[in-house]
């Protein structure tokens, strides 16, 4: 018999005559929030992640300001009134490498938990290129945000590879304290458009 | 479940007995213990539906299991379908010799790795250096461990025993390259690891991770981490292999929404981990290859009371509540999962025939904690009384016990018993002799009373 048969047997074996179960889902899955944009910002700024709240128009000036020196690597999609200088393809790891940061839009943001999530979407990337270069840009929109982990789940579409992010780089191995800069961009910057 | 693990030999009391004496040890273990449990109380507290949600979780975890042959068969094709590989593993052999098999077709002689419970269970390490492999732990408690010849002690921070004037000095004397004033602190000790694993990750063209999650009726796998080393090589390497247990299943992408709220709080008392990778078969042109693990999870599954232990999504709450495991530490349980649910996983896993697993069931004084916080409620408690009442005991045990049943079953026999009791009252020693000592070791033996309850009632009824 095949590795496969056999454990599907011994599984059927196992679980012969056991109840049936059914899901009680009385947890929040449309929660209210006042203020989305509020919540999200405080949440990611807890990460000491750099959060800054500004109008549609002044986004793209913001953008220049903060990428200003710095060797980017672009996503193909990113909207064009963000002119990034001396853009980056970043097509290999190499050249990844060598690129100060990344600048991204994101497919959803979570305010409760202060999580951005990319599904390299257009302006989002293939996941190298948000994880390789060490400063993240991320620019929000404030209708991409939703309230909770259960409407972020809903608004997501699992065939794309998914990259949930909630701060900067970080790790609670040492004496299970949080401490931010490992492997990942040790900067995250993000900037809510409203 | 093979016995790869070879930390500690003896069994769970002399093992705790040793390990009570290492002050530094307990030290560690109380301020790490203690800061995580903090931390979780506050996120968790921070969420009016967590009962829930905890029923949610327990639930949806119930009825995977109860229909996990059909939920194996829909998951194999939806992967398959993007483009992924799936094998079955009976054992860990099986798994190993796949696995190796596989990064042998590659062409490699290094695999990078995310940190994984399953392949350590498996001792994937060991077997894939019996064949000239190299496996590069990626992440940092995992480095410190290998690093250091060590074995792992928590299951979500497997160098939890190690304070960081231990990591620094692990680190000065096993990793190149190291700077060269580096410093025990944690920022340090952390940048030093970027630096250490930087160039591995670049270039790196095989991937063995496991997985948190896998979704049955998508084929997406889920890995939560902090560090981005599980980022760098779930994405860069041209070939990734993810090895996890059959009842890592989840039946619908909906239920995520439960899991993502569960995990991260139970595990790092965070509102969430910082990364968290979802793929669904070959993702941005990789080749994946999944291998499906039992290894005795279907003889835990058969048992009506201990099938409980598979809902387990390996939070490590449960060990940092624990009073047992505060003072004991890890290393003790001699398996890869210690702590309150180590203490029911193992002995299922393995079976009881050893005398370490069957010393398990006894590592804990059923306060009850571990069950309080489990985010998918599993009665540990309950499983350890069932698994007691499972293990072989002592020739004396099983005498003492018929003896003391043969009296209590009839009154006449209880009430001489008594009176020779008292009779010999003032000769019964503090400290019973033999195999008993064990009893009396650690315990007082109850005073006997001049005279039993029931003389005294009889004598006042009478009067």
């Amino acid at each position: 018999m095949s590795a496969r048969d056999e454990i599907l047997a011994r599984v059927r074996r196992a679980v012969e005559g056991a109840p049936e179960v059914a899901i009680p889902r009385g947890y929040r899955t449309a929660t209210q929030v006042a203020d989305l944009v509020g919540l999200f910002a405080e949440r990611v700024d807890d990460y000491r992640a750099v959060v800054h709240v500004l109008p549609a128009a002044e986004v793209p000036g913001k953008v220049a300001e903060l990428v200003a020196g710095r060797r980017m690597v672009v996503p193909e999609g990113l909207p064009a009134e963000w002119r990034v200088p001396g853009a980056v393809a970043g097509d290999s790891v190499t050249e990844l490498d060598a690129a100060d940061g990344v600048i991204t839009c994101c497919a959803v943001a979570i305010a409760e938990t202060g999580t951005i999530v990319l599904d390299s979407g257009p302006g989002q990337g293939r996941r190298a290129q948000t994880l390789v270069p060490d400063y993240h840009l991320c620019v929000v929109r404030a209708d991409q945000i939703v309230a909770g982990v259960p409407e972020a789940v809903a608004r997501l579409d699992p065939v794309r590879p998914l990259t949930w992010i909630s701060g900067p780089s970080a790790t609670s191995d040492i004496e299970l304290n949080r401490v931010e800069g490992v492997h990942g961009p040790r900067t995250l910057e993000v900037i809510i458009s409203t | 479940m093979s016995a790869t693990f070879l930390g500690m030999p003896g069994n769970f009391p002399q093992n705790a007995a040793e390990a009570v004496q290492n002050s530094q040890l307990r030290y560690n273990l109380r301020k790490a213990t203690h800061t995580i449990r903090g931390k979780r109380a506050n996120v968790v507290g921070e969420l009016p539906d967590w009962q829930e949600l905890r029923a949610a979780g327990k639930a949806i975890k119930d009825d995977t299991l109860r229909h996990l042959d059909r939920y194996l068969l829909q998951l194999e094709e939806a992967v398959t379908r993007a483009g992924g590989h799936v094998h079955w593993a009976r054992d860990a052999d099986e798994a190993n010799r796949i696995v190796t098999r596989l990064v042998q077709a590659t062409g490699e002689s290094e695999v990078v790795k995310v940190k994984s419970m399953a392949t350590q269970e498996i001792g994937l390490n060991e077997a894939l250096a019996a064949h000239g492999i190299t496996a590069y732990e990626t992440d940092l408690a995992e480095l410190i461990v290998q690093l250091g010849d060590d074995f792992p002690s928590h299951i979500l921070v497997p160098a939890i025993h190690r304070n960081r004037a231990e990591i620094r000095e692990i680190f000065l004397d096993k990793m190149r390259p190291v700077p060269a004033d580096l410093t025990d602190e944690p920022r340090a000790l952390a940048e030093a690891a970027r630096l250490h694993l930087r160039e591995r990750f670049l270039k790196s063209k095989v991937a063995v991770s496991g997985a948190n999650f896998m979704i049955a009726e998508t084929g997406t796998l889920v890995v939560l981490e902090s560090e981005g080393n599980g980022r760098m090589c779930l994405t860069l390497p041209e070939t990734l292999i993810s090895v996890v247990g059959i009842e890592k299943l989840l039946p619908s992408w909906r239920d995520l929404e439960v899991f993502l709220q569960l995990l991260p709080r139970s595990s790092t008392g965070e509102r969430m981990n910082p990364y968290t990778s979802m793929w669904t078969g070959s993702a941005e042109g990789q080749d994946f290859h999944l291998v499906l693990l039992d290894n005795g999870r279907t003889n835990v599954l058969a048992d009506e009371v201990g099938r409980q232990a598979l809902r387990c999504i390996r939070c490590s709450a449960c060990l940092n509540v624990c009073p047992v495991y505060e003072r004991a530490g890890g290393h003790a349980y001699g398996s890869v999962y210690p702590g309150p649910i180590g203490a029911i996983l193992t002995p299922q896993l393995r079976g009881m025939s050893s005398d370490l697993d069957a010393s398990l069931p006894y590592a804990s004084s059923l306060c009850g904690a571990c069950y309080e916080v489990c985010p998918v409620a599993i009665d540990i408690p309950e499983v350890l009384v069932d698994l007691r009442a499972k293990v072989r005991h002592a020739p004396a045990e099983r005498v003492g016990m018929r003896v003391a049943g043969w009296i209590l079953n009839d009154e006449v026999r209880l009430a001489k018993a008594q009176r020779l009791a008292t009779r010999f009252r003032k000769v019964v020693p503090k400290r019973l002799p033999g195999p008993l000592s064990a009893w009396t070791d650690t315990r007082d033996l109850p005073e006997i009373p001049e005279e039993s309850f029931r003389d005294w009632w009889e004598r006042n009824e009478r009067a």
